[in-house]
């Protein structure tokens, strides 16, 4: 079957998908966008959270044939996804009452921040630099899920309690880091965005 | 398809700029903009032109003789280029392992575990390669099982292996026994009538799982002269590539392995999974081949951490002296030998502990049976160990009538103790200090779900089930303490190589490190440009991807890689700043006096001397010149331990973990909450402290993992393996895992690279007692199992 549909803001076609083919198969092995992770194709990980219409799924349960017309976002275009946030909605869903960050103002953080940048820069969403600064990143191989959905959460809620954030992130699995950096993530990450009110 | 396909070939070189980052500072991971933003190329990422996806048909039975297979229908599938066995394998060697030669590439004659390979397809489609394997007939003839010590041993036992030759044979009780290793020092029978309490405990410890997250994969590319290029996450790219290319018939040079990315791995990674198979497909098809294991093949795919029942007697005097300890140690080795016969060694060699005792009677043994086959996990033996003496601890302190920390601290080895082996701990051993600290932090507020508007069922245990409302729920702590060894032990040649170039880029002055390393996720690349930073003076320093166009870094295991590879890239380092300073003296020499004269360094891109003065720039003084040095890096030797009595010096250097946990438990449903896992670790020398610091988390929370809910259930009437997923073999959530401070200590190894301690593994082995300990304190029970299940607290 052919299935037509948005990826990160871009009109996509895939054609000759098997019935049996996931949402994910399709981005990693027919999208050329690996980004989104194989580590369970069970819904019980997380690795491959992608926002559909805007809503975190794992991408494994979801078949291919389920997106036709429909928006997904996967971590490739969390970058760009956050700054369109930004631009279009300051503050994400909250209003502007709580605020949020432009990229500019993202850069300026790192201009700014700890000891050192990695990489050639590029630009990168809040979350993702956050991520970066904690040491929330090892294998990096649960990172990309991670991500998706912590961005989610601070979008719909910008000053997240502890459980909050456990609560949010409790269907992603992460083996490396015992979970303490990736809370102070999106603890950086809320409170930079807090900063920048 | 309007779809944009990119290619998604060998790792990048990962590069670091404008970063001062050298050792002791947190610098951050050169490679992680990239895995933020999803670029990062694992090892399930590879993809090439017209490649096919290869699948591997598993044994449906632990335990017989393979009667036939038929393939025919298989290889009818259209899509499907390849379909092998046994009969297809190219060269005379059929079978590879670390230690003894005893797995088969694909079965042969027999399986001797349930998912045991027996055959393999390529097609175009993975699901059509996926169908077609399903179409393979095999016939079994089953065989009893073996699945424990008393099936093993038994007189008439039938052997998993027959005609063994190893070198382990000679000395082993009985042939169904991979190895065993004895350790008598002093005498524990005389030292026992010393002893005015003595307590005995039978310990049982679950098969846990690696669980890393990036399943097993990779990508083998036939090249124009025979020969193949793999791409594969593992941890020691030369010893896959020493056992992979003899059962290819192919030389070493003509396997030409590149690490890909690695999503985690914990030990599972030391043995071969699908390399050589996708290797195989690849040569057979003349097409690239790419394997991808699902998580159910991935339970099958690589070893566990090996189940263990051990059994202890320790005595102690009225004044909290420890007189003796008696242990027999029996780890399940599964069906083939993998890591066991050091796994032994270990668990052995620390199974005292952490502590001080001078009339010791130890033996552990590793078995051949038909349960899954066990190897590498973090800790490596001795975390099993520790599980049980430190129970033993604390029912020793409760008969003396003292408190339990101060009875492990009365009783705690220090520099110069000697271990059960003979050998002295010739380093800083902190153990009662980092008890001391885990002890003296303040504990978490009590009934912390309890708020004016009722409770919190979010911080209970149980948390959203809304079990409970805080009515049956008791609170306990517990605390413990072990020790490991670091880097390769019993006399083998645990050695790294790094190659260090310099040269002036776009005016700059640039390092480029290129090793073997395997990348898992600890961070050896950051630390490897920090060192480079530290003793070179650049600020730029590019991290060559790992493959095996360079000597080998050995494995990224033991808690070895920082210490060992980031020893030989200190001394290439140092080497390279030779050759550099005689290139400034040729060059410079006869203008200024201190380059013959003064101690040089180099730092902040120039050549100063130990004064401050600086005497050259480095982007100069190299223009037009680069300087390269590969050079190996070894420790201090060791030796094998004595085959009857386990005397020798085998061990390299230790560490040092304890924990405090904090437990709230629902004794009406036996749900357990863990509020806290405070912990405290000497590293020597925090290269990166905040790496260190996610190391630490990390490990311990694999440890709290086997506490209460990790474990592989094996089928004792059948072998077969009952839970292969991540729906039924759980780790933990974010919600099972509670805050983890961390204190490090800093006590300097003077024999090590910059004083540092390996200190990956340690957080393991202490974290799982100490969380045991905690329930036990909190409920009662006696609880000598891990890990603990709600059956095993409410008595159903």
């Amino acid at each position: 079957m052919r299935v037509n549909f948005t990826v990160n803001g871009r009109q996509q076609e895939a054609d000759d998908v098997w019935e049996g083919e996931s949402l994910l198969y399709v981005l990693r092995e027919r999208m050329g966008l690996p980004g989104s992770k194989n580590a369970c194709e069970q819904g019980e990980c997380g690795s491959c959270t992608v926002r559909l219409d805007g809503v975190p799924v794992c991408s494994c349960l979801v078949a291919a044939g389920q997106v036709q017309g429909r928006e997904v976002v996967t971590v490739e275009g969390l970058a760009d996804y956050a700054k369109h946030r930004e631009d279009s909605h300051p503050g994400g869903a909250c209003g502007s009452v709580c605020g949020g960050t432009s990229l500019q103002e993202a850069r300026q953080w790192q201009a700014k921040g700890t000891d050192g940048q990695t990489g050639e820069g590029g630009e990168l969403s809040p979350i993702q630099q956050a991520f970066i600064d904690a040491g929330a990143v090892q294998c990096g191989f649960c990172t990309p899920g991670l991500l998706v959905a912590a961005d989610e959460l601070l979008e719909r809620n910008d000053s997240p309690s502890d459980a909050d954030i456990r609560e949010a992130l409790s269907g992603n699995l992460c083996r490396c880091t015992g979970y303490e950096k990736i809370l102070d993530a999106v603890r950086l990450a809320a409170a930079r965005q807090e900063e920048t009110v | 398809m309007a779809g944009t396909k990119t290619t998604t070939g060998a790792p990048t070189e990962v590069t670091q700029k404008h970063n001062k980052g050298g050792i002791g500072e947190s610098t951050l991971r050169p490679d992680g903009t990239l895995k933020v933003t999803g670029e990062f190329a694992y090892s399930s990422d590879m993809w090439h032109e017209d490649m096919l996806w290869g699948q591997t048909l598993r044994s449906t039975v632990a335990h017989a003789e393979i009667v036939s297979i038929d393939t025919v229908e298989a290889l009818k599938t259209p899509g499907v280029y390849a379909v092998l066995t046994y009969d297809d394998l190219p060269a005379e060697m059929k079978n590879y392992g670390l230690e003894i030669q005893d797995t088969p590439v694909l079965a042969h004659g027999k399986v001797r575990h349930h998912g045991e390979p027996v055959a393999l397809v390529a097609a175009d489609h993975p699901e059509t390669a996926r169908r077609a394997a399903a179409k393979i007939v095999v016939e079994y003839r089953e065989l009893p099982v073996i699945t424990d010590e008393a099936s093993a041993t038994a007189p008439d036992a039938v052997l998993v292996h027959e005609g063994r030759s190893d070198e382990y044979i000679e000395h082993v009780p009985h042939p169904n026994i991979v190895h065993n290793q004895p350790i008598i020092r002093g005498n524990a029978e005389e030292a026992a009538k010393k002893a005015d309490f003595i307590v005995k405990g039978e310990y049982t410890f679950g098969m846990q799982d690696q669980a890393f997250l990036g399943p097993e994969s990779g990508l083998a590319v036939p090249s124009e002269d025979g020969g193949v290029d793999l791409y594969v996450a593992t941890q020691w790219l030369h010893s896959d590539l020493e056992q992979i290319a003899p059962v290819l018939g192919l030389p070493e040079e003509k396997v030409r392995m590149t690490l890909s990315g690695v999503g985690g791995a914990f030990g599972g990674r030391e043995d071969i999974s699908m390399q050589i198979h996708a290797c195989l497909l690849a040569l057979r098809t003349g097409k690239p081949v790419k394997i991808v294991y699902n998580r159910f093949e991935s339970f099958f795919g690589h070893v566990h951490r090996h189940p263990a029942k051990l059994y202890y007697e320790h005595g102690a005097t009225k004044d909290g002296k420890l007189t003796h300890m008696k242990c027999k140690i029996v780890l399940d080795g599964g069906a083939y030998a993998s890591a066991s016969p050091a796994v032994v060694g270990n668990a052995s060699s620390l199974s005292v502990g952490p502590y001080a005792i001078e009339d010791v009677d130890i033996e552990a043994i590793a078995l051949y049976s038909n349960n899954p086959p066990c190897g590498a996990m973090r800790g490596f033996g001795a975390v099993q160990a520790c599980f049980a003496y430190e129970a033993q601890m604390d029912k020793l302190a409760d008969k003396v009538g003292m408190d339990r920390v101060e009875f492990r601290q009365l009783n705690a080895m220090s520099q110069g103790t000697l271990l059960p082996t003979g050998q002295p701990v010739d380093s800083p051993a902190p153990v009662a200090e980092i008890l001391r600290r885990v002890k003296a932090r303040p504990m978490p507020p009590e009934r912390q779900w309890e708020s004016s508007e009722g409770a919190d069922v979010r911080a209970l245990p149980g948390g959203l089930s809304n079990t409970t409302h805080g009515e049956g729920v008791v609170r306990g702590v517990g605390y413990a303490v072990g020790i490991k060894n670091v880097g390769f032990s019993e006399g083998f040649d645990d050695y790294s190589t790094a190659k260090v170039r310099m040269e002036v880029i776009n005016g700059e002055p640039v390092a480029t490190v290129h090793t073997a390393m395997a990348e898992v996720g600890q961070g050896g690349i950051t630390v490897h440009a920090q060192i480079a930073r530290t003793e070179l003076g650049v600020q730029q320093v590019t991290i060559h991807p790992a493959d095996t166009q360079v000597g080998s870094a050995g494995s990224t295991s033991a808690s070895r890689q920082t210490y060992v590879t980031g020893g030989a890239v200190k001394n290439s380092c140092e080497l390279v700043r030779e050759k550099v300073l005689e290139i400034g003296r040729r060059k410079y020499g006869s203008y200024h006096p201190a380059w013959a004269t003064a101690e040089l360094l180099l730092e902040g891109g120039k050549v100063v001397t130990d004064g401050g003065e600086a005497l050259a720039d480095l982007a100069e003084l190299l223009e037009g010149e680069s300087v390269e040095v590969e050079a190996e890096w070894r420790h201090r030797p060791t030796v094998a331990f004595d085959k009857k009595t386990g005397q020798g010096n085998g061990h390299v250097q230790y560490s040092f973990a304890a924990h405090r946990a904090v437990v709230e438990v629902d004794t009406e449903l036996g749900l357990v909450k863990v509020i806290e896992l405070a912990t405290a670790q000497d590293v020597g020398k925090a290269l990166n402290p905040l790496s260190v610091v996610g190391q630490i988390q990390g490990g311990t929370t694999q440890g709290l993992g086997v506490a209460v809910m990790e474990e592989i259930i094996v089928d004792p009437k059948t072998a077969k393996v009952r839970n292969p997923s991540f729906t039924d073999y759980l780790i933990p959530t974010i919600l099972d895992t509670p805050t983890i401070p961390v204190d490090v200590l800093e006590l300097a190894d003077p024999n090590a690279p910059y004083g540092l301690r390996g200190m990956g593994e340690a957080p393991t082995l202490s974290s799982t007692p100490a969380v045991l300990a905690a329930i036990r304190n909190a409920t009662g029970l006696e609880l000598n199992r891990t890990p603990v299940r709600p059956e095993h607290l409410t008595g159903t």
